[in-house]
């Protein structure tokens, strides 16, 4: 099956910065692509370069098995909704969904027809005569993909688009984004630095650190294996265990990762397990987390709600299900 | 506290003094032509002189044509500028502001050594080409306040971001700088055509050089030779030049605060 995307060792530099830096990378067609990263690491370049608005400076990019070097960005079947929304501010609703239909000189009655279609796909029918300045920030949002979705892209990039919706709203958003591309079958390329959304949205996720992929998974995988230190920490702050510390539990000499939700807290001053000391507590609502000092090693471990809390200072025995503490490929 | 208000309001009272009695001065003179009562006669006489008509008429269409040159050399600059070449930007910057530090008289002669009938571009040759000379020159002049007012009307709208959204989609530049970027600078670019307007209707030294029958070599004319007829084309440029001030105080009042974000 051709890749909906497929990078060959592509890089894009910028002067000194390797903003991407050798990325191998295939995207399967119909998927719910994630890419995650802090700010800086090279996701957005990526995004950029599949878009056209960037060039590789070495190694090649194909959409659909044709080589997109050169291919400007109109011409790739590709389509993006920014992160800022990028409405053209002077045209009503109607016509910033219909203006790449009009660009291909689509008569009005037919684009117009298009773009009423759009905007019942994204909820926001009867909006068309509205100007983008009075909508709020999630009906931009949704008039923003629909004009992205209006020439029928076959992949579909999502530059960060409900990072500036507030929680509640971004979680509705999800679950639509979601819905909406199992019914459409197009390809999303999503980017985020949120672990969160890019766990519960995408169907792999690729997790970006210094212009290069750490890791690319199903968000199973990359919650529950980590393949190193950086995608452990990063992905839903994961306790990182040194090598001497593995090697007492799992007998193996190897950097390790073990999920604050997996560490059981019982307050003792003996006994199996770890001791360790409670340094503070932060209440999340449904768990608290709670800081740790275990001779040294810092650790995280989450208390269900209406379960005992240990105050501050307090010793506690940390135990663990030993199946559970990871051992990563990166080497000691 | 009261005693600096006190000074402000003395300041303000000079300087409004000295701003308005000769304009009153010269109000009131025009209105004298008939012996011993005011009328309008003098007003009378000028909007009634067929060279009023045509000197004005000329220089309005000289400035048309001068403003659409204007805008189509300064839009598509500026936002390049913008856009690809920010480096570039206190050099165009620079070259913008030239017009002001080189006098137009000088600018004139040069025109007139390069373009006479006997240089390879004879623009003098023909009155036709004089008067494109005359726009070309009347937009070199207008250069600082045109691309100031777009350059700020530029930095209210994210020019990266809405380019590549209708790149993206399919929009040749052409498209992207006439129905993306232009309709959202529109009042910048009024105001810059206004101001080029005003500074088209009043000039004085390239239109009597290139000897064009333009509004102000006849008002000078006027001055030398007349008595109260000078008195009431001065108010009425005033009226004129001010009339572009509050349109451009109008538009702005309608510009939107940040065209990309409008919260």
């Amino acid at each position: 099956m051709t890749p909906a995307v497929a990078f060959q060792k592509t890089s894009r530099h910028f002067g000194a910065v390797r903003a991407v830096d050798a990325v191998d990378l295939e995207i399967k067609p119909g998927e719910f692509f994630a890419m995650l990263g802090p700010s800086g690491s090279g996701k957005t370049t990526c995004l950029r370069l599949i878009a056209g608005f960037e060039q590789p400076t070495s190694g090649s990019i194909s959409i659909f098995g044709e080589r997109a070097e050169g291919v400007p960005p109109y011409r790739r079947n590709v389509n993006t909704v920014f992160q800022d929304y990028a409405l053209f501010p002077h045209l009503n609703v109607l016509d910033n969904v219909a203006y790449g239909l009009m660009v291909k000189g689509v008569s009005r009655d037919e684009r117009h027809r298009a773009a009423e279609d759009a905007l019942r796909l994204v909820q926001l029918p009867g909006y068309g005569s509205r100007k983008p300045g009075q909508l709020s920030g999630g009906q931009r949002q949704r008039v923003a993909l629909a004009r992205a979705l209006v020439n029928k892209p076959k992949v579909l990039l999502l530059d960060e688009p409900l990072g500036a919706l507030d929680l509640k709203l971004r979680e509705s958003m999800q679950e639509e984004l979601k819905q909406l591309q199992k019914a459409l079958g197009i390809t999303f390329v999503f980017v985020t630095h949120d672990q969160g959304e890019a766990l519960s949205m995408a169907d792999r996720v690729a997790v970006f650190n210094d212009g290069r992929i750490m890791q690319v998974g199903a968000p199973e995988d990359i919650y529950q294996r980590p393949a190193s230190r950086f995608v452990a920490d990063f992905v839903g702050s994961s306790n990182v265990l040194p090598p001497d510390f593995v090697q007492r539990y799992a007998g193996q000499h190897r950097w390790g990762s073990l999920r604050p939700e997996q560490i059981s807290v019982r307050r003792d001053t003996s006994g199996d397990g770890v001791a360790a000391r409670v340094v503070s507590r932060h209440y999340l609502g449904a768990a608290t987390k709670l800081s740790l000092d275990a001779d040294g090693l810092r650790l995280h471990a989450t208390v269900p709600s209406g379960t005992a809390v240990p105050e501050d200072g307090a010793h506690v025995i940390l135990t663990f299900n030993r199946d559970q503490l990871h051992l990563m490929e990166e080497q000691a | 506290m009261k005693g600096s208000r006190f000074w402000a309001w003395l300041i303000f009272a000079v300087g409004t003094a000295y701003f308005f009695i000769p304009l009153i001065a010269t109000f009131e003179f025009s209105l004298r032509m008939r012996r011993g009562e005011y009328s309008f006669d003098a007003y009378r006489v000028v909007f009634g002189d067929p060279r009023f008509q045509e000197t004005f008429a000329y220089s309005v269409t000289v400035a048309i044509f001068t403003i659409i040159l204007g805008v189509a050399l300064v839009v598509p600059t500026a936002y390049w500028i913008r856009l690809r070449m920010p480096h570039l930007r206190p050099i165009v910057e620079f070259a913008t502001l030239l017009p002001l530090i080189i006098p137009a008289i000088v600018i004139v002669f040069g025109y007139i050594r390069m373009y006479g009938s006997s240089s390879p571009l004879p623009f003098l040759a023909t009155a036709r080409g004089t008067d494109a000379l005359l726009v070309i020159g009347y937009a070199t002049l207008a250069l600082p306040y045109m691309y100031r007012a777009v350059d700020t009307g530029l930095r209210t709208i994210d020019v990266r971001t809405l380019t590549e959204a209708a790149q993206i989609l399919g929009a040749g530049w052409i498209t992207i700088i006439a129905r993306i970027i232009l309709p959202n600078v529109l009042i910048a670019v009024l105001s810059g055509a206004f101001l080029t307007f005003a500074i088209v209707i009043g000039e004085f030294t390239m239109a009597s050089l290139l000897n064009r029958p333009a509004f102000g070599p006849y008002l000078q004319n006027i001055g030398a030779n007349r008595a109260y007829e000078p008195a009431a084309l001065a108010i009425i440029a005033f009226a004129i030049t001010w009339g572009c001030m509050s349109v451009i105080q109008i538009l702005a009042r309608f510009a939107p605060k940040s065209a990309n974000r409008p919260n």
